[in-house]
């Protein structure tokens, strides 16, 4: 490929929006911190700086980026398809129940069999609670927005009331301190760290090899030319002898089944058991992850790595400053609006001339 | 009407005006002049640059270099707004109203009012009513836009621009939506009102509209005039030479052909849409090889339906359709494609393309399923990127290259993408919907002579249209429709415009 000097240009534009657009952030950030009485550099130096200059930090934000990746390389399906899927936390809990429940009982297989059978059962379980808002939009027409958000309550109770319930690890019952979580699950099920003492697994591999594979899916394949056409015009996909319905279900079957994944990888590589608050909103923050990546499986993979270090920077600041972490979500919401809003000056044909003008 | 300075523009005058883009020159020091009381088409192909020029004149675009003069006076136009002070009023091609309003609340949006807070409706009709009357277009103010026809909806838009107090008008392909009915009145209204006391652009595709309603004509080719002369003294083949920049004759059907055998039937077809009512009523129709039958009628009397029944899109709820040996009226879109029915359809950018995706992809949107354009479910990319440059060559699709996203291309050439993918499949049977509908003169040139061509080569084509003049070209037999029924089939000897067309207002005379 050849880069000519426009090109070049928008690049430049590019970064340089990108960059102001985060220092604009940090500086309004800066307000709501001196107001709070915090210095703003100590508190951003521990927002940027410190979950970068730690093996530990590196590894936390990396462990964070596994479910990341898979729930947003999910939800860019569904967006794809023009279905705006709010259910990946519900579908990530199915996963990790129905994968953690398997990993448990079926602890007499090899590894080799025991995790692709755990993971695909978690693929399975997400993948029938997206389904299930697919079907019906396209047989019913309910908007999945509303079908998402109403199937994760139902997901989340469902949820609690397994690891409280029937799954509660035996010994909290015999100990009498009935933690809500599930008996740990078996060692064959589980998915290896990568460095002793560090959390970080293999596990992200898996995610980063699910993004290529949704990536060749969606553009190398007749199915993926099928699913993006229903996506962009559903008339002319019909003119086109597919089968508008069927790949709506398709769609929303893959992107729950992605986040169903990501819950059950989370059992296997991280907690190693099943437990409260485990999806952790990785549910909603993968929505973001997925525009942030352009709706992209391959622009998705580094933008998990960004929110994961986004998340342990905020949890470093709070520590670090010692102000509320109500305070820190805000100026997390502050930096992604600035983030978000700085698309779209690229994006918009008006502003991105008016840009070129400037540079050019 | 509300404007405080406004007087009447009695003439308009842009002078040198040049607009770059990155990469290219859409305009370069174009000249025009527009007296009151005259009617002035602007012609020129797709991406001639009469957009940008209208776009300059009505406030969207600043030019780079040139200026704007009213009555002699220099203006700086640098928002619609602007514009419409000036009296400047531009009806796009595209409708801009909301259709869940009446006409009176979509004129009342972008009205300066009164008071700020009272929205006194009732006032506004009683403008309107005026403003109909003194300029004899009829229009109901209560009515809400999404129950009027295209031909409504567009006077709403003029009404709506000279209730803002126009006394400019701009019209951008004011006839491409409307029936050759509509566009005749359109036509003799702006010849006998609006001429007596305005300024009008008028920019058109089609020839022999421009040459009965304008009194001077320029014509615009890649960015620049290349001629301009009193409509009197010029003539369509003169003004198609220019657009094109070269020789343009519209192909016709040569006459007398033995035809082939019938390659389709539709026997008592009955189709209803979604309240129930019959769109379709016992329709008969027999296609044979290498035979183009018209289907000429007012659009909105079945065509669409018709159209979409025999490609699958739609069932019928009586009736079958035969095609070869067997009764495809049941079968899905996919089967009837694979079959070798092709299809044509209406809306260009919304059914027969997907706007986002690459030429590429569209070129491909109905053979990517067979081997070699993919195996085993894998799209082959090499060989799909070959067939891709190949077929763009050959068809003249004139793109940036085949990852260009299709919405970016013109009309004209997004119908020779959908033009190609449905002949390069060779289909038995082609159904073509109104195929050169907003394209340009060359590119009808070349749409008709590849039909004619097909037809040669033994297809059988139902060319849907409402253009009289195309189907008389083109069309072995002609049928008729009216209200979801076909009135009469004739052949193309024994057609002619005035029987044609009032057949097509529903007039049967069982004399004649």
């Amino acid at each position: 490929m050849k880069i000519n000097k426009a090109q070049l240009i928008q690049l430049a534009i590019s970064t340089a929006v990108l960059g102001l657009s985060l220092i604009t952030a940090l500086l309004l950030g800066s307000v709501i911190l001196i107001i709070a009485g915090v210095n703003p550099l100590i508190a951003y130096k521990a927002l940027v700086i410190d979950p970068v200059s730690s093996l530990f930090g590196i590894s936390e934000a990396v462990v964070r980026a596994v479910p990341l990746m898979l729930v947003g390389t999910g939800i860019s399906i569904a967006f794809r398809s023009q279905m705006i899927n709010i259910g990946a936390e519900g579908q990530i809990q199915l996963g990790a129940i129905a994968g953690g429940a398997a990993a448990i009982y079926f602890s007499g297989l090899p590894k080799i069999f025991l995790i692709p059978a755990v993971i695909l059962i978690g693929f399975t379980a997400g993948g029938i609670w997206g389904g299930i808002a697919g079907w019906m939009k396209a047989k019913l027409s309910v908007n999945e927005v509303l079908s998402t958000v109403m199937l994760n309550y139902i997901a989340f109770q469902l949820y609690l009331y397994l690891i409280r319930g029937p799954l509660i690890d035996p010994a909290e019952l015999a100990w009498g301190t009935g933690v809500p979580q599930t008996a740990r699950i078996a060692g064959a099920a589980e998915i290896s760290r990568i460095f002793l003492g560090y959390r970080v697994h293999y596990g992200i591999f898996f995610a980063i090899v699910m993004a290529f594979f949704i990536y060749f899916l969606l553009w190398k394949t007749t199915f993926g030319f099928r699913l993006r056409a229903v996506g962009e015009e559903k008339n002319a996909a019909a003119y086109a002898g597919v089968k508008v319905d069927k790949y709506l279900v398709m769609a929303m079957i893959l992107s729950g089944g992605l986040a169903g994944i990501a819950g059950t990888v989370e059992v296997l590589g991280v907690h190693r058991r099943v437990l409260e608050g485990l999806s952790a909103n990785y549910g909603f923050s993968g929505i973001v992850v997925a525009l942030f990546g352009r709706l992209h499986p391959i622009g998705v993979i580094p933008a998990s790595f960004l929110f994961g270090l986004l998340l342990i920077g905020a949890e470093k600041m709070q520590r670090a400053v010692d102000i509320p972490s109500a305070l820190v979500i805000s100026l997390q919401g502050l930096i992604i609006l600035s983030v978000v809003s700085s698309s779209l000056l690229l994006e918009k044909k008006k502003y991105r001339d008016k840009i070129y003008n400037i540079f050019s | 009407m509300w404007g405080i300075d406004m007087q009447k523009i009695k003439s308009m005058e842009m002078k040198g005006i040049t607009k770059r883009f990155p990469g290219v020159i859409a305009n370069k020091d174009i000249d025009l002049k527009v007296n009151s009381g005259e009617v002035f088409a602007l012609l020129g192909e797709n991406g001639a640059g009469k957009t940008t020029l209208m776009n300059i004149l009505y406030g969207l675009y600043s030019p780079d270099e040139g200026n704007i003069y009213i009555n002699d006076k220099k203006v700086i136009i640098d928002s619609p707004k602007k514009a419409l002070e000036l009296g400047i009023g531009m009806v796009h091609q595209h409708f801009m109203l909301v259709p869940s309003l009446t006409v009176s609340e979509n004129i009342a949006l972008g009205s300066d009012f009164e008071s700020k807070f009272r929205l006194d409706l009732k006032k506004i009709s009683k403008n309107i009513k005026k403003l109909s009357k003194d300029y004899s277009l009829e229009v109901e103010p209560e009515k809400k836009i999404s129950e009027l026809s295209v031909g409504e909806q567009q006077k709403v838009e003029i009404v709506k621009a000279l209730y803002h107090g126009a006394n400019f008008l701009v019209l951008d392909e004011p006839t491409a939506a409307l029936t050759p009915q509509e566009s005749s009145q359109l036509i003799s209204w702006l010849r006998t009102v609006i001429k007596e006391d305005m300024g009008v652009i008028f920019i058109s595709h089609k020839l022999n509209e421009v040459m009965s309603v304008s009194d001077r004509v320029q014509v615009l080719r890649n960015g620049k005039t290349y001629f301009s002369a009193k409509t009197k003294n010029t003539n369509i083949d003169e003004l198609a030479k220019n657009m094109a920049g070269r020789e343009i004759k519209l192909p016709k059907l040569e006459a007398e052909k033995t035809h082939g055998d019938i390659l389709m039937e539709l026997k008592h077809i009955w189709v209803k849409d979604r309240r129930g009512i019959d769109v379709l009523k016992d329709i008969n129709l027999k296609l044979r090889e290498g035979e183009i039958l018209g289907i000429a009628g007012v659009s909105g009397n079945g065509q669409k339906d018709l159209a979409e029944v025999i490609t699958g899109l739609k069932k019928a709820y009586k009736g079958e359709i035969i095609f070869g040996d067997q009764n495809i009226e049941k079968k899905s879109v996919q089967e009837i494609i694979d079959l070798g029915v092709g299809f044509i359809p209406e809306d260009r950018l919304h059914m027969g393309t997907i706007p986002r995706f690459t030429v590429k992809e569209n070129l491909i949107l109905k053979d990517y399923l067979k081997n070699p354009f993919s195996n085993n479910y894998i799209l082959d990319q090499n060989y799909i990127k070959n067939y891709c440059k190949t077929t763009v060559e050959e068809y003249d699709v004139r793109c940036p290259n085949i990852n260009t996203p299709t919405h970016a291309l013109s009309g004209g050439n997004i119908q020779k993408i959908i033009l190609s993918r449905e002949l390069k499949r060779e289909p038995d049977v082609l159904v073509a919907a109104y195929p050169i509908r907003g394209v340009d003169i060359a590119a009808v040139e070349y749409i008709h002579s590849k039909l004619l061509e097909a037809r040669e080569n033994g297809m059988a084509i139902l060319l849907i249209t409402e253009e009289l003049e195309e189907i008389m070209n083109l069309s072995d037999r002609i049928a008729v429709i009216y209200e979801g029924e076909i009135l009469r089939i004739l052949d193309n000897t024994a057609a002619s415009k005035s029987k044609l067309g009032t057949l097509m207002a529903g007039v049967v005379d069982e004399n004649k």
